[in-house]
């Protein structure tokens, strides 16, 4: 058995003469969570839509789970899970009923289903709440069904497609929660797009960042900011209202340390090697008699990585993006807002 | 893909939608509703010939008295007589062709009576005596019924006069002389049991077009509904039949235009009079068949809108001519020849024809075999057409 979940080589999308996604090649390792990181409109919707059978590349190929998304898309549907942007739920039924409804649409027997949905609904702690309508319920509480309702044919990969867009900040913490433990406890392949930097840098092991159709960088977060510093180093940045020489030779002495500079009389900038070198650095400096007041890491953050890659920040591509087509769905519509 | 899969989905599809549909009190209510909405605008909107009474016709007598009689006068008293056992008219006194033109101006009067000053005089002199019907043209309708009633009640006076002088002059007796008269009398007879009636015209072609309007408007919606929401795409991520979706779709939709068929026909039957003569088996026949030739074109349009606002607005388009011209409500035959072909290739047509044979003339599948195989026809033609470019439409 091959370890990859995914593969995609060349995968392009052209709707009319506007290419949403461009000669997308990448591998999604199994079990691994895996980002397409990018600005609205950069073409990872509709990427995710063509891994999941719904819109037909234009060029290229894909496989997933082992099947091809073109001539094997049946097979392929079988083994995969989806969570998309809008809410896939039917709000007039009840939780159990919509749960009920996919697992006969994928053939899940009567007496596993039962017990696969019980254990679904545990797993969420909405038990209680199975037999309620789906238009009671808080936001929270639709987005955990919601993800669990891709779980009811027990997929090999699970795609979501921006699952935290328009949640409150603790419905969001709640479904990146679940994310991690669906991809601990059953081993489940993630493939999740986000426009969020923390979102990717916190969920995957290994992110996409795309841009204008094009997967521009790939790789794990910390080796996406590694690139852009060239160095293993860490850039931490100490205020010390008590700076003096015999502090900054301390810290200079430290094996640990390539480079120390001092912005102004209080602030010292050091560049520092190794897993350990923070606590290096702190038991030096407080040897030392510093009183440290604040200190800052000043190592790169996604958005840094996305605007030297790309030459603009996310939010500029924003507003550069072809709007309406982003979305991948069939030309000139866009999904109702639904209120989460 | 297997064939029970496909069905054991759609089944599940349609659970789906009909515990949707059931879970909204408005929307049942509304599934009831409009069929007998339906059945009493049709039945009580259009005129009919005893519907009329009390209409405010003016009377002008301006006959002059010749040798001390008036004919004019008897004229008047038996008009009089005649309408007060109809109860068609509301007779207002007038003086002449201005006054009575003046009232039909401000609507006090549908229409008038003339008796002109020569009417006793003319009678008298072995002439015709002219009476002068005035009709308010601004209303065709109105118009021609209250010309037709007056005809109708100054022919049978005529004929009454008629008969007296023959009596008087040439001793005819009055038991023969209607005989002398009109030698042909008109007899009516229906090839079943019963008076003509406008229900029992009216209902089988409501009943197959509730039918279509259920599927034309609820098709369409269906879909691109759950497309715009959103839902659409966890079906089509599902191993399942883009058949099986349909079907399923079709299956719920054709469920809610059956009770509305079957409504309509309780209805009529309890309320309207309506006697079915036919077999109640090919009326069901019928129904499913209507189903069947309107599926593809829910589908094709399902498939060209890009929304839903675009696919409601595409089958009213086409929805409307097709309940006024497939002879639902008017018999195709009133209509010019240029509108009657395009009744011709309408299936609406076809199915409200089958259903009403069917229905009121009790006829078998033999005589409907045309309607039936145009109808199948269609279907066919048109779910060929659209399957492939709904699916494409879904893989987009």
């Amino acid at each position: 058995m091959s370890d990859i979940a995914i593969s995609a080589t060349n995968l392009t999308k052209k709707f009319k003469d506007f290419t949403a996604v461009d000669h997308v090649s990448f591998e999604v390792k199994k079990g691994e969570v895996f980002g397409l990181l990018g600005p609205n409109g950069a073409g990872k919707s509709t990427a995710i839509r063509m891994l999941a059978t719904l819109s037909v590349p234009t060029e290229g190929s894909a496989t997933v789970a082992g099947f091809d998304v073109r001539k094997e898309d049946a097979k392929v549907r079988e083994h995969i899970g989806l969570v998309s942007e809008k809410l896939i739920m039917y709000d007039e039924l009840t939780a159990r009923e919509n749960l009920k409804l996919f697992g006969k649409l994928y053939d899940v027997p009567n007496d596993v289903l039962d017990k696969r949905l019980s254990k679904l609904l545990d797993f969420v702690r909405m038990q209680q709440w199975a037999d309620h309508r789906i238009d009671t319920f808080s936001t929270g509480m639709k987005q955990r069904i919601n993800v669990i309702r891709a779980l009811v044919n027990q997929p090999e990969i699970l795609f979501l497609d921006e699952p935290t867009l328009g949640l409150d900040p603790q419905s969001t913490a709640e479904v990146r929660e679940l994310v991690r433990r669906i991809n601990i406890e059953n081993r489940t392949t993630i493939i999740l797009t986000t426009h969020m930097m923390t979102e990717a840098d916190m969920l995957c092991d290994r992110i996409g960042i795309m841009d204008h159709g094009k997967i521009v960088a790939l790789d794990t977060s910390a080796g996406l900011k590694r690139s852009i510093t060239g160095t293993d180093a860490t850039l931490f940045e100490f205020e010390i209202p008590n700076l003096d020489s015999n502090v900054l030779s301390s810290v200079k002495s430290l094996a640990s340390v390539s480079s120390v500079v001092q912005d102004d009389p209080t602030h010292i900038k050091v560049s520092s090697v190794g897993s350990d070198s923070f606590d290096v650095l702190v038991d030096a400096l407080r040897k030392s008699g510093a009183q440290i007041r604040t200190v800052r890491n000043l190592e790169p953050t996604l958005e840094d990585v996305f605007l030297k890659i790309t030459g603009h920040e996310v939010r500029d591509s924003v507003a550069n993006a072809p709007a309406p087509k982003h979305l991948g769905g069939p030309k000139g519509w866009r999904p109702k807002n639904r209120v989460r | 893909m297997g064939v029970k899969r496909i069905l054991r989905h759609s089944a599940w599809i349609c659970w789906k939608d009909l515990l949707e549909f059931s879970r909204s009190k408005l929307r049942v209510v509304m599934v009831v509703l409009m069929p007998l909405f339906m059945m009493m605008m049709v039945g009580f909107i259009f005129p009919t010939g005893d519907s009329i009474s009390q209409q405010p016709v003016a009377l002008a007598n301006q006959d002059l008295v010749v040798n001390g009689t008036s004919l004019g006068d008897n004229f008047v008293v038996q008009l009089e007589a005649v309408n007060n056992l109809t109860g068609m008219m509301d007779l207002r006194n007038a003086t002449d062709f201005d006054d009575i033109k003046s009232m039909i101006q401000e609507g006090k009067v549908s229409g008038g009576i003339i008796v002109p000053p020569t009417f006793t005089s003319d009678i008298l002199a072995g002439r015709q005596g002219n009476i002068t019907i005035m009709t308010d043209q601004s209303n065709p309708q109105m118009s021609a019924m209250i010309q037709s009633v007056l005809t109708q009640v100054i022919e049978q006076l005529g004929s009454q006069m008629a008969e007296l002088n023959l009596n008087q002059t040439y001793g005819i007796s009055l038991d023969q002389t209607p005989a002398v008269l009109m030698p042909y009398n008109v007899e009516l007879k229906g090839i079943v049991p019963g008076d003509p009636n406008y229900f029992e015209f009216v209902a089988p072609g409501i009943m197959a077009m509730v039918v279509m309007m259920s599927l034309m408007t609820g098709l369409p919606h269906a879909i691109s509904y759950e497309r715009d929401m959103g839902t659409l795409d966890g079906m089509l991520a599902a191993p399942t039949s883009r058949w099986a979706i349909i079907l399923g779709k079709v299956m719920a939709q054709s469920t809610t235009g059956l009770i509305q068929g079957f409504i309509i026909l309780l209805l009529s039957v309890l309320l309207f009079g309506v006697s079915i003569h036919g077999s109640i088996l090919l009326v069901l026949l019928l129904i499913l068949l209507t189903v069947f030739s309107f599926v593809g074109l829910g589908i094709l349009i399902t498939s060209f809108a890009d929304k839903e606002e675009t696919a409601t607005m595409v089958m009213m388009t086409l929805m409307f001519p097709m309940m006024f011209l497939s002879g639902v409500f008017f018999p195709i035959q009133q209509m010019p020849s240029f509108m009657q072909s395009l009744a011709n290739v309408l299936p609406l047509t076809y199915a409200a024809d089958a259903m009403r044979k069917v229905m009121v003339l009790g006829a078998d599948f033999q005589a409907i075999f045309t309607d039936v195989v145009v109808l199948a026809v269609f279907g066919s033609v048109l779910l060929a057409i659209a399957v492939p470019l709904f699916k494409r439409a879904m893989s987009r």
